[in-house]
């Protein structure tokens, strides 16, 4: 059978059956189960009544528990199951997982990528969000922004490694990061463009991060009352705060005293730990887009009277931006965080496509596939599966203890 | 209001600097590939994209001379142009690659094996000889010419109608129409009866089941694979379509549950409550009020299950076999990409197939999918 005829077979007998098991299941409880006559009519339609909801629930339960949750446990047994899924092992599986190099590296990248995705995506969308909410082509621009969400994550990747393409010294660069990059000579241009502007940069992105360590210490310090877990949110807050300004501060001397190698084209996939961001880059390309159209109906929410209070005290642009605006949408700053985050611990296709996991860019979804399909070894893939549904989990109970304050 | 803050005009320029930059930013990569695409291998290979739209000049990749030999005023010659059809213009030229720039145009030489080649600004040539060149190896020539900016929709038409073994862009496309359409569909009406239940029925448990669907939203569909595969071949479905949709149709549940409910449960109360006093039954609601009612919400999530269905790799390279008739596009080219690495006008061209359909529809729906993404944005 042609797979187009069986896609259309299988699109009529979908819905028909569909309407057809909601249509005849809800007759049968009305006509046979619990008619609506003789003299139980009423006890009838009560109980006909009670059982309905779970008529339309029971495809989509069903569904549900095969293809999400009965996994969830099948993957959890597989993991305690040597490679052919036969012989009990215990957590031999984990132990055999943390002996080997690849899972750490995959760690680590996914950590690294935990970090600046997450918030590069999130920082460029309210950029975006506040430059295009008030210009009178604001509308194209977003859509212009937006538009990489359309694309896939494999057609993404060629569109960007064609960026990072290389080609040997002195022919032509057709990779535009290449291109950019022959023009640096090593004059006062490239020193300042590409030691002096980056360790400005980073040097006031760790004076940012010691500043917020500083707040939260001092409210730590005032707030006496505050609750136990809200002092060790904000030891936490402020540790992990104090410690990425340090990275920062390292990277900023780390770029002031680079030696670049100027004017030989750089395979930019292949250069360690470096690489990671180049692959990183695909991704915040594709969700700032995602950030801005979320965070830009929330700016829009904001009370004009908030605002206009500010204008009226005194505040300039920035001061509104980021003492007016910023604070009350942190909530909305908070789910894009999230959300961009759970994308980022399942991302895939992107390491897939340009890299395999090679030169030290190896992700965990990506580590579980290659046990999974080119090893062959379900105990160990499974393993893995089990580690970034272990590193969703926060995730999932905080949406659903604030999906549960919603209902309430 | 924020125009009292945005009044002084050197700040209005600031933002729409900023924001023209951020766009261009963002619109670059595309159109690098999109410009690419319609140019020809050599000039991908040649120049950068960038100076697609610019006349340049290059140096051609090696040209062999070929043409009839006709015998004229007792000599033996040789007459043709290197470019058919092309106009390019040409200044310097040579006959080795040691010395590809050795004589202008309109200058002669004499080869090693005896005939003259002479070579025209506009890449006419004459070789002749006083004795016939019939068991000659005719010679390479090496120009470096200027050529106007020039598009083909060849690498299409290659990809699209004539592709070669593994590159079959055209049958992919017609694959992943037929996974996407069926599994974008079919979870819609499960999932709309469900919603239904959970926003306007009063049952035990329900607070339960909502708040288990949000959880159920963030699993990552990487734990399915292998107890799915499995279940698929205990059930003799195997590898296939039928696999696919219902592997797609599971996963796109939660949060085409999640809409809905959401959208659902915002709906006038009143509505609802008065069609039962009339006496419509659960059923009669749902069909006849709640369904037509619904269509935003159900078109944001046709969007958003059809983008991931069109754009996904992960589920159907597992559920999916790897034949000529079950490639999907994204596993294409993520093939060519191993294996044509550096072919970039079959690259570009298969590529720009596969992201034109998500395209179009982003472009033409982009106002459903903004109000999907602010109703549900977990996923």
């Amino acid at each position: 059978m042609h797979p187009a005829f069986q896609a259309i077979l299988t699109i009529v007998i979908g819905v028909g059956g569909c309407i057809g098991y909601f249509y005849f299941s809800n007759l049968f409880l009305d006509k046979v189960l619990f008619p609506a006559r003789g003299e139980n009519a009423g006890r009838n339609i009560n109980r006909a009544n009670m059982i309905r909801p779970w008529l339309f629930l029971l495809p989509a339960m069903i569904a549900l528990g095969l293809y999400l949750t009965y996994p969830v446990f099948a993957t959890l047994k597989l993991s305690l199951f040597d490679k052919s899924g036969e012989n009990f092992v215990g957590l031999g599986n984990y132990a055999q997982m943390m002996t080997e190099a690849k899972f750490w590296e995959a760690m680590r990248s996914n950590a690294l990528w935990l970090v600046v995705v997450p918030a590069l995506s999130t920082a460029f969308g309210l950029l975006a969000a506040q430059l295009t909410d008030r210009i009178w082509w604001g509308n194209i621009a977003k859509s212009l922004i937006f538009m990489p969400m359309a694309i896939s994550f494999v057609g993404a990747s060629v569109i960007w490694k064609l960026i990072y393409d290389t080609r040997p010294t002195g022919q032509a660069q057709i990779g535009l990061l290449n291109h950019i990059w022959m023009q640096f000579d090593g004059g006062w241009g490239s020193v300042l463009l590409l030691r002096v502007l980056p360790a400005v940069l980073l040097a006031g992105f760790a004076a940012l991060m010691g500043w917020l360590a500083w707040l939260l210490i001092r409210a730590l310090m005032a707030d006496r009352a505050g609750g136990f877990w809200l002092r060790i949110g904000r030891l936490a807050g402020a540790a992990i705060s104090a410690l990425i300004g340090l990275v920062a501060v390292i990277w900023a001397f780390g770029a002031a005293t680079a030696n670049l190698p100027y004017g030989a084209p750089q395979q930019w996939l292949t250069i360690p730990f470096w690489n990671n961001f180049f692959l990183m880059a695909v991704l915040i390309w594709i969700q700032t887009g995602f950030a801005m159209v979320i965070l830009s109906a929330a700016l829009r929410g904001v009370p004009e009277d908030t605002i206009e209070a500010a204008i009226l005290d005194g505040a300039n642009a920035f001061q509104i931006f980021f003492k007016i605006k910023v604070p009350q949408i942190m909530g909305t700053i908070v789910v894009v965080w999230t959300t961009i985050t759970i994308v980022v611990l399942k991302v895939f296709d992107i390491v897939r496509a340009m890299t395999n996991g090679q030169w030290g860019t190896q992700v965990l979804a990506n580590y579980m596939y290659d046990k999974l399909f080119t090893a062959s070894d379900w105990g160990v893939g499974s393993a893995s599966a089990m580690v970034i549904m272990l590193l969703v989990t926060p995730i999932l109970v905080w949406n659903v203890y604030n999906a549960r304050k919603e209902m309430r | 209001m924020d125009n009292i803050a945005g009044s002084k005009p050197a700040l209005v320029w600031a933002v729409h600097i900023s924001a023209a930059l951020l766009v261009a930013l963002w619109l670059f990569p595309t159109l690098g590939l999109l410009v690419s695409s319609f140019r020809t291998g050599d000039q991908i290979s040649g120049s950068g994209w960038w100076q697609a739209l610019s006349t340049q000049e290059a140096q051609l990749p090696a040209i062999r001379l070929k043409g009839e030999e006709v015998q004229k005023d007792g000599a033996f010659v040789i007459e043709g142009n290197l470019f058919d059809g092309r106009t390019s213009t040409i200044s310097r030229w040579g006959i080795n690659s040691r010395d590809p720039n050795a004589f202008a145009a309109g200058e002669s030489t004499t080869l090693p094996d005896g005939p003259t080649l002479t070579l025209q600004e506009d890449g006419a040539f004459a070789l002749s000889s006083t004795s016939t060149m019939a068991e000659m190896r005719m010679p390479r020539v090496f120009a470096t010419a200027t050529t106007p900016p020039e598009f083909t929709l060849q690498n299409y038409n290659n990809v699209l109608f004539q592709p070669k073994a593994g590159q079959g862009v055209g049958q992919a496309f017609l694959n992943t129409l037929t996974v996407s359409i069926p599994a974008t569909i079919i979870p819609i009406l499960i999932a709309a009866f469900a919603a239904y239940a959970l926003a306007w029925m009063e049952f035990p448990g329900r607070a339960l089941l909502v708040a288990a669907v949000v959880g159920l939203l963030v699993v990552p569909l990487q734990l399915a694979l292998i107890p799915l595969l499995q279940f698929h071949n205990s059930i003799g479905i195997g590898k296939g379509y039928l696999g696919v949709w219902l592997a797609h149709t599971g996963f796109g549940l939660p949060l085409a549950i999640y809409l809905l409910r959401n959208y659902m449960a915002g709906l006038p109360r009143d509505i609802i409550e008065n069609a039962k006093v009339d006496g419509a039954t659960d059923f009669q609601i749902f069909t006849r009020i709640i369904l037509p009612l619904s269509f935003p919400a159900l078109a944001s999530f046709a969007i958003f299950q059809f983008l991931w269905t069109w754009n996904d790799l992960l589920v159907a390279l597992v559920f999916l076999g790897s034949g000529d008739d079950q490639m999907v596009l994204t596993g294409t080219l993520l093939n060519l990409m191993g294996s044509r690495g550096g072919d970039w006008e079959i690259l570009s061209a298969s590529a720009f197939v596969s992201i034109a359909v998500p395209l179009a529809v982003f472009f033409l729906m982009q106002k459903y999918l903004v109000r999907g993404l602010l109703a549900g944005s977990v996923k």
